[in-house]
């Protein structure tokens, strides 16, 4: 194994792409670093991505949206104010990712490109409407979060191509967002189902929404129904109406094609992501109303 | 009874001085199996069969030796013939034979100069297998036509006509049950089911081994009983067990999972086949629950009948569990024994079936098959109780076994502590919390019996007056501080004064494995009675420089002193001054006393745990637990709260989420900890705890086990809050959200 330090991503890209054999970047490495112990991946070439500079910053873009550098862990996404203020569902999705000493390595590009279904982090991220740039030998693309996953385990970057940045749009005014997952036990375990919304109040209706769902098909799905079923709808005594609701439930249990497996039933995990859409839709309204985590 | 009525007079027993392990624990000086190494040592990798059950056609090494580095590959083939009995079954589950039994099997071991070396050796050798079919549910393994495990293994007990898979039967009861169900007012028979769960210590078995090919061994090992592992490794290696010496290493947690062997004797023929290196072989997590012993998995029947009032009039139990591929690897007859415990019963039938299985051979866990039991026992009396609206610890205050009865599983009960228990149980504060919407409070009572056992105990006094003992029952729940505190006790010495060392297998008789929560009763005896001799003799020479009868010397606050007036005016001679001066006295000063307990007394508990449960996802949150339990007498009341809370939460564990999940095609779907759900910290509240003191007769402290009985209420406690916050009776672990979900859904639809 040759383990690499490049100090720019083209240095990176130029690494990866005269690479023969199993490739593997490296920043947190609380994916690649198990994956290695256990024998599942041993790549010919490791490619550690912490030492290119401004890696671990956050910072405001010039529209007033965020950019997240690829190696800022999960604590440190946790204690930035502004984001934290921005997009709540975002932090707290990070934040479920594995154990206090996870928190301090991992990162939210590894989570994504790590391909899993049930990844935490990325339903918030595209319930947000993020994207990522994307370097590699034919230049530099920017790509939606929801068109990075392909499948389980699988991305659709290019060979050579990885991420160097996430981007979070400007938050504007009278929006929120949350980020709720099924797990049997409190922490430490998969989801069985992730469910992201993000949404914005004009008045007192839904002007603008965004559904996403984990762990309930091959890749983590954006419900574009979902979020039609709750859009326009009006608040009747600040809570959202039990038909919209019911709608927005049926909307995300339409979409899901789970599967029965050691985590759960197919039948389980359709039930759960209608209960759990309709929570967290009730929580990013509260967010969207000023209502503060 | 409040237990400061009975420490009194006591100057340790009933304190909490820090524990003796605590600071090498904290630091990372203790040493654990994986961190022993010896010079020229080689690492192993197990070559473990992907396939339920399937005979092995060939093992080609020829690729794995052929790599630089490569000193040994084993097989079956290295090992000897014609092994009888338990024997057998435990070289069998070491190392494969003609067929693979299960999911993990290990068929070939390789030890190579580098651990990473070893595991590519691993998957260099060749194994050529025919998959036959497999059975893993203990219900489906009795069906006509379930695949044949291994025809012949069943014992004499079995009777004509039964699948060969039923290995064994049990039947044993007293009393007229017609006449007792004839008697009751209401009569419930229900089904219950458990699945199979892993003691989850943290500590994955591990072993240093070094054999020469003179059959002189040694052996540094993560276990529970040193004899355990010397007897066992030497049956399945045909050698001479006095001839290999076992030490013990500090353990990760135990739980019974480790009074057995799985993979020690592979160290010890590869070291042997290496020319005599030391081999170091430690088990990743995928192996320890592959391929160790987790408990049985059960499928029972329970019938009771109940008068209006409460009383029990008669019960039947029906038990079918698996442990595996072997006889006598399911503790069926312990479940049915433990079943109806509790209760004074006029009529008890019980009837069990041990079933085969393509599943790894089930070990000991924390009071085995009383677990099970409980969970179809206390369900069924709580639903009774339900129906005929009376009070669950009312009517198991009621039923209480005491003292003078004789037990559902035949002895008399001598002095017990159930009702004391359940007294304790219904004065505790946590039965009046006001539980809110979609919450429900369940109890449960259990026992376990606990266990005395072969048992070996040396003291030795010091130049300076400290003490060693050296005891042979490793330390799994505080033992060297409970033995080391009735030491000082007994000596009138300080705690700090006395070291308890845990010692290798050529140090003293044999002793059985720290099982049976038997170290602080069985060890404990030997102890304060080897305390004794040390005291007779240094009395003696006492007595002799005094120049009077041993006789007229009496023992007191750690000093020789005359026994009274007439024996004369001499100053206390201290434990210290003997010790100093012992050389030219007469030598060393020791004691020693072996034995093979008897005496020891039941543990009787009772669990109240209050739940709510998301009638939207079926999860169960604990919102508060209490465990009452009969201590004896609590040495160190800190290990033993620690017990009943560790107790508890294995079987919460048990009772919501824990499960081996096996595919369609055999194998185990779940071997890493984030799919085998053991509870983390922050699923629990912290667990309340009362120790009741009812001391037993038969142990100079009135010491009782504590370790095992903790795990027996949870299940069916839990079930029992589960259909009160919910209505909806789970009678199939585990009851997690899925199932849990399921159930409320069914009961919605009528």
């Amino acid at each position: 194994m040759r383990f690499h330090t490049p100090k720019t991503f083209e240095n990176a890209v130029a690494i990866a792409a005269a690479a023969s054999g199993q490739t593997r970047f490296l920043a947190g490495g609380t994916d690649v670093l198990v994956q290695l112990r256990a024998a599942m991946v041993l790549p010919d070439d490791l490619i550690d991505l912490k030492h290119i500079p401004g890696v671990k910053e956050i910072t405001r873009t010039s529209d007033g949206g965020w950019r997240i550098g690829i190696a800022v862990s999960g604590a440190e996404l946790g204690r930035h104010a502004g984001i934290g203020a921005d997009y709540p569902g975002v932090v707290e999705g990070m934040q479920l990712v594995g154990s206090t000493q996870v928190q301090g390595r991992a990162t939210l590009v590894g989570n994504l490109c790590n391909g899993s279904p049930a990844a935490d982090s990325v339903p918030a991220m595209v319930a947000a409407g993020a994207w990522v740039s994307v370097i590699g030998p034919q230049g530099v693309r920017d790509v939606k979060v929801e068109d990075i996953p392909a499948g389980p385990g699988r991305t659709t970057l290019k060979a050579g191509e990885l991420i160097t940045g996430i981007t979070l749009p400007p938050r504007g005014a009278n929006a929120g967002d949350a980020y709720l997952r099924f797990i049997p036990r409190t922490e430490m375990d998969i989801a069985v189902v992730g469910v992201a919304v993000n949404l914005r109040l004009d008045g007192d209706r839904i002007s603008e929404a965004r559904v996403a769902l984990g762990a309930v098909a091959p890749k983590i799905l954006l419900v574009p129904a979902a979020a039609q079923a709750i859009i326009g709808t009006m608040l009747d005594d600040a809570a959202l109406d039990d038909a919209a609701l019911d709608a927005l439930a049926a909307a995300a249990i339409a979409a899901s094609t789970p599967i029965s497996d050691k985590r759960g039933t197919a039948e389980f995990r359709k039930d759960i992501v209608g209960v759990l859409v309709k929570r967290a839709a009730r929580i990013a309204l509260d967010r969207a109303k000023g209502a503060t985590k | 009874m409040p237990k400061d009525d009975l420490k009194t007079g006591y100057r340790l027993v009933g304190t909490r001085p820090n524990r003796p392990d605590g600071l090498d624990k904290v630091t990372g000086r203790a040493r654990y199996g994986a961190d022993i190494s010896a010079p020229g040592m080689l690492h192993a990798a197990v070559v473990r069969s992907p396939h339920a059950h399937a005979r092995i056609i060939r093992i080609d090494a020829s690729k794995a030796l052929a790599l630089d580095g490569v000193k040994a590959v084993i097989t079956r083939a290295d090992f000897p013939t014609g092994l009888t009995g338990e024997d057998w079954n435990l070289q069998e589950n070491t190392i494969a034979g003609d067929v693979a039994l299960y999911d993990g099997h290990a068929v070939a071991a390789v030890a190579a100069t580098s651990k990473l070396l070893a595991q590519d050796a691993a998957k260099l050798i060749e194994v050529e297998y025919e998959v036959l079919p497999h059975v893993i549910d203990v219900d489906a393994a009795m069906q006509p036509g379930a695949p044949v495990i291994r025809a012949g293994t069943a014992d004499h007990s079995v009777p004509d006509g039964m699948h060969p898979n039923v290995v064994k039967y049990i039947d044993f009861g007293h009393g007229d049950l017609a006449a007792g169900f004839a008697a009751a007012d209401l009569v419930r028979a229900q089904s219950y089911k458990t699945e199979a769960t892993h003691q989850g210590y943290i500590e994955p078995h591990a072993c240093l081994g070094q054999m020469g090919e003179d059959g002189k061994g040694e052996m540094w090992v993560c276990t529970q009983g040193q004899w355990y592992i010397r007897r066992m490794c030497s049956a399945v290696l045909g050698t001479d067990a006095s001839q290999l010496r076992v030490t013990p290493s500090e353990i990760g947690g135990g739980f019974g999972g480790k009074t057995t062997i799985f993979m020690e004797p592979l160290a010890l023929a590869l070291s042997r086949k290496a020319g005599g290196r030391p081999v170091k072989l430690v088990m990743s997590r995928a192996e320890v629950l592959r391929a160790t012993g987790p408990t049985a998995s059960a499928s029972m029947d329970v019938k009771l009948g109940m008068k209006a009032d409460g009383t029990l009039t008669a019960a039947s139990v029906n038990f079918r569990m698996q442990g595996g591929a072997f006889l006598g690897s399911s503790p069926v007859g312990e479940a049915l024994s433990c079943a109806l415990a509790c209760y004074n019963i006029p009529a008890v039938h019980h009837e069990g079936y041990e079933v085969l299985a393509n599943r790894p051979k089930a070990a000991a866990y924390r009071a085995p098959g009383s677990p099970m039991a409980a969970f179809a026992v206390e369900s069924l009396l709580d639903e009774m109780c339900r129906e005929l609206g009376l009070d669950p610890l009312a009517v198991r205050l009621k039923n209480a076994v005491h003292e003078g009865v004789k037990s559902s599983y035949g002895p008399t009960y001598n002095r017990i502590g159930l009702v004391e228990t359940l007294q304790a149980t219904m004065a505790h504060a946590n039965l009046t919390v006001p539980l809110g919407p979609n919450q429900g409070r369940g109890v449960a009572a259990g026992f376990w019996f606990n266990h005395g056992g072969e048992t070996s105990v040396s003291l030795a006094i010091g130049e300076d007056g400290t003490v060693t003992v050296s005891v042979g029952t490793p330390d799994i729940g505080g033992s060297r501080a409970s033995l080391g505190m009735m030491t000082a006790e007994t000596l009138g010495i300080a705690y700090e004064a006395v070291r308890v060392n845990i010692v290798e297998t050529g140090a003293l008789g044999v002793n059985e494995p720290t099982h049976g929560s038997r170290a602080t009763f069985a060890s404990g005896l030997a102890a304060v009675e080897a305390a004794k001799q040390a005291i007779a003799q240094m009395c003696a020479r006492a007595a002799a420089e005094w120049g009077i009868e041993p006789e007229a010397v009496e023992w007191l606050d750690g000093a020789a002193v005359p026994a009274g007036p007439n024996a004369g005016k001499f100053p206390p001679m201290t434990i210290a001054e003997i010790g100093a001066k012992m050389g030219s006295t007469g030598g060393p000063i020791s004691g020693h006393h072996e034995v093979t307990a008897g005496g020891f007394g039941a543990s009787f508990g009772a669990h109240v745990v209050d739940v709510e449960v998301d009638p939207e996802t079926g999860r169960t949150t604990v919102l508060r637990y209490l465990v009452v339990q009969d201590a004896g007498c609590a040495i160190h009341p800190a290990y033993v709260e620690g017990q009943y809370q560790g107790g508890a939460v294995q079987g919460i564990g048990w009772a919501l989420n824990e499960e081996y999940v096996y595919g369609a095609d055999g194998r185990l779907q779940n071997p890493v900890f984030l799919d085998y759900r053991i509870p983390v910290a922050s699923d629990l509240p912290m667990i309340d705890t009362v120790i009741v003191e009812v001391p037993n007769p038969g142990h100079p402290y009135g010491v009782r086990g504590v370790g095992e009985t903790g795990i027996t209420p949870p299940l069916p406690a839990l079930a029992n809050a589960i259909a009160a916050a919910t209505g909806a009776r789970l009678r199939s672990l585990p009851m997690s959200p899925p199932k849990v979900l399921a159930a409320i859904k069914a009961k919605a639809r009528g």
